[in-house]
């Protein structure tokens, strides 16, 4: 049993932590060197820059910094973080002034730091970029506050639908069509269960995995003109008419026992690890779990539809951006702008059919050998991120009111009256200071 | 000639030896108590500090006394907290005290085979305890090997939802904490059980007391002060419960297993508002003192 006075030891080893960090930084400062030295608009002087990421897109970004550290006099020393301990790290390096030069953050926790002046104004620098039009315009939307641009897209995964081609066969539906509207989608799924039945299901979701319901249900809302929350995600509609018509889809779903049991309880760790097993029909995926798939498993991938039509995703991800407190503001920069390049975005993310941040390489040498890819790259312009300030606290967190809203909605008795007394709840912790 | 030598040296050495005690004593004590000073009273003062401030984990805080503290009765989530914490404290001290008490008895005396059991008894108190929710977390799962081996075994047709229903939650996580410290309560009984002479025993079993008498009226009364230690432990434990409700239900199903520390974390590390955590871990300490003040009072009353 945990010993008394747990909570002042937990308080200890924050503050610690804080003391440990400042240490850390100590080191780095011996290294630095001053930001004027770069000549002429080129920042690659042989500086040792530091830079944070979470563990969920480390792959991606230890790509990136390995082969810029290869072809460059600038050093990234790359440092990977827990992502549930993110969030702390960067707010406990910001209180005592210890953030790297740079760091990334989950595209939905952005708003969290600019408003905050954690990142540095890069406005001018993206300006500069010839391709500053064509970078995924909901990162940037988000890496936006209040007029000024603080972070570019660093890794990008989008929420797509994919459907299982041997199963569509074997039930007797068109293995090259996907659905086109969610009542097309319900339909597909129905007919598998009926069609082939046992274990295998139409359809599957995390069920009692709040991050999951807003990844793969709100892009149905999107795609059908409607939205979640205010322009300043201070106060909630979810009460909007296509929220209401996608959860009664998924609600029928459930009661028809065409969705896999299991989706109750899943709690998030394992919901994509179900479609690849085989015996899913069709369920929204992230797009990077694309490269993960069994590679016999015939799998078709289609945008997320709204309930009678449109197509939207949700275009989550990190992205990244130049500490405020960093003295090497001219190297860091050359780092970003390098990993925006042609060369670095499709040699290094495309190649591994990771999704482009820039919707001008949509088709480029290696997504044209998969259509799938070259589906989800050009999602990329038509997705939405939807920003609020309290997002983590009202959708992400498990006893946040969002999994209490969707959860009633989807295995309750009334979805109308589920999103009407949600959305004050919602609202509420939407609006806390 | 050396002793006579050597006697004086030896006066003079014991006499600095009593001058130097005192400073000896501090010298011992100095590090434990900069460890205290340092690790327990300093963040304790941080808290009650940040509980009087509007402290968000980013931007400088500002004084706010007492609305954190006012906040506290508003926030419907914690006083649900408040009510699980309480409920699951009574099933777990009760449950672990018996199964505790259970297998102390059964290894209490040296036979065949006691050490062994003893051992295996106290084993799982070794893994960690965030590794043996992980651990339960996985036997608990869809096709887990816990549903694959009721399955095989006849036992059950359909997988059982382990942590699906507010209950099934709630006592599957109390297997996995009385798995993890049964062992560790036992050992703390034993020592309580092994120093009760054995002559009082032989003098009732003289007096033809029987075996259930022996256990009420020597046994029991005499454990008192080993007893009042382990639900002391038990109880504090339980009311900050966290690593396993995180760990196996994330507070699931539906809010149902959140407990009093979820909450503080919350507020702390997804909400970033440290001044009203810091006011529910004041409120949490002072009731934990008050109880463990009144356990103790009503246990070794008349010791």
């Amino acid at each position: 049993m945990a010993s008394k006075p747990r909570i002042a030891i937990t308080l200890a080893v924050l503050s610690l932590a804080g003391m440990v960090a400042a240490c850390g930084g100590g080191d780095d400062a011996a290294d630095d060197k001053p930001a004027g030295a770069a000549q002429s608009g080129s920042g690659d002087t042989g500086a040792a820059l530091t830079m944070w990421t979470r563990a969920a897109t480390e792959a991606a970004s230890g790509r990136l910094v390995k082969e810029y550290n290869a072809t460059h006099k600038n050093q990234v020393k790359l440092t990977v973080i827990p992502t549930d301990n993110y969030q702390a790290r960067v707010a406990a390096a910001a209180g005592g002034d210890n953030l790297p030069d740079l760091f990334a953050s989950d595209v939905i926790y952005a708003p969290n730091y600019t408003s905050q002046g954690l990142y540095l104004d890069i406005t001018d620098r993206i300006n500069e970029l010839s391709f500053k039009d064509s970078l995924a315009p909901a990162h940037m939307r988000l890496g936006t506050f209040e007029d000024k641009q603080y972070t570019v897209p660093h890794t990008l995964d989008l929420s797509v639908l994919f459907w299982n081609k041997k199963l569509y066969e074997e039930a007797g539906l068109d293995p090259e069509t996907p659905p086109k509207t969610m009542k097309e989608f319900a339909e597909h799924a129905t007919t598998i269960r009926e069609k082939i039945g046992g274990d295998t299901y139409g359809t599957f979701f995390g069920g009692n995995c709040p991050g999951c319901y807003v990844f793969t249900f709100w892009p149905s809302v999107w795609a059908a003109g409607g939205d979640i929350m205010n322009e300043d995600g201070s106060a909630s509609t979810i009460d909007d008419p296509n929220m209401a018509e996608t959860f009664k889809i998924y609600n029928q779903l459930v009661q028809d026992d065409v969705v896999a049991p299991a989706a109750k309880d899943e709690a998030g760790p394992t919901w994509t690890g179900v479609f690849p097993k085989g015996k899913i029909g069709v369920m929204p995926m992230p797009s990077t779990t694309l490269g993960a798939m069994p590679p016999d498993m015939d799998i078709g991938v289609a945008p997320i539809p709204g309930p009678d039509g449109g197509e939207s995703t949700f275009v989550g991800g990190d992205v990244i951006g130049v500490s405020a407190s960093s003295d090497q503001a001219d190297a860091a920069w050359d780092f970003l702008a390098w990993t925006l390049s042609e060369e670095a975005q499709v040699e290094l993310l495309a190649k591994n059919k990771d999704v482009v941040a820039r919707t001008d390489l949509a088709n480029n040498k290696y997504s044209a050998e998969d259509p799938r890819v070259v589906l989800s790259n050009e999602m990329v312009a038509k997705g939405e991120t939807p920003f609020a300030l309290n997002f983590g606290a009202t959708y992400n967190d498990p006893t946040g009111p969002w999994l209490k809203v969707a959860r009633d909605a989807v295995y309750g008795d009334n979805v109308e009256q589920a999103l009407a007394s949600g959305k004050e709840s919602l609202t509420q912790s939407l609006a806390q200071q | 000639m050396i002793e006579t030598l050597r006697a004086p040296g030896r006066a003079r050495a014991r006499r600095s030896y009593w001058r130097l005690r005192p400073l000896k004593g501090i010298g011992y004590a100095t590090p434990v108590a900069v460890m205290v000073a340092v690790f327990f009273v300093l963040p304790l003062g941080l808290v009650f500090w940040m509980s009087a401030n509007r402290w968000r984990l980013l931007g400088s805080p500002t004084f706010n006394f007492p609305d954190n503290y006012t906040r506290i009765p508003e926030n419907q989530l914690f006083l649900d907290s408040i009510v699980f914490t309480l409920k699951y404290t009574a099933i777990v001290t009760v449950v672990l005290s018996a199964v505790a008490m259970g297998l102390a008895l059964l290894v209490q005396e040296e036979r065949r085979g006691t050490g062994f059991l003893r051992t295996v008894y106290f084993l799982p108190g070794a893994v960690g305890f965030a590794a043996a929710g992980l651990l339960f977390y996985g036997f608990y799962a869809q096709d887990g090997p816990l549903d694959d081996l009721l399955q095989a075994t006849g036992l059950v047709d359909e997988p059982v939802r382990w942590l699906g229903t507010p209950n099934a939650a709630l006592f599957s996580t109390i297997a996995m904490v009385i798995w993890r410290f049964a062992g560790f309560n036992m050992l703390i009984l034993l020592t309580g059980l092994q120093a009760i002479p054995m002559d009082v025993y032989e003098a009732a079993r003289l007096d033809g007391a029987t075996r259930r008498q022996i256990f009420r009226h020597i046994t029991l009364p005499l454990l008192r002060p080993t007893l009042a230690l382990m639900l002391v432990l038990s109880v504090t434990g339980s009311l900050l419960a966290f690593d396993q409700f995180f760990i196996m239900t994330r507070g699931g199903p539906d809010g149902s297993t959140t407990s009093i520390v979820m909450v503080l974390y919350r507020e702390a590390f997804t909400r970033f508002d440290l001044g009203f955590a810091a006011a529910v871990s004041v409120v949490l300490l002072v009731a934990l003192v008050l109880l463990n003040t009144l356990q103790l009072r009503v246990l070794l009353r008349g010791e």
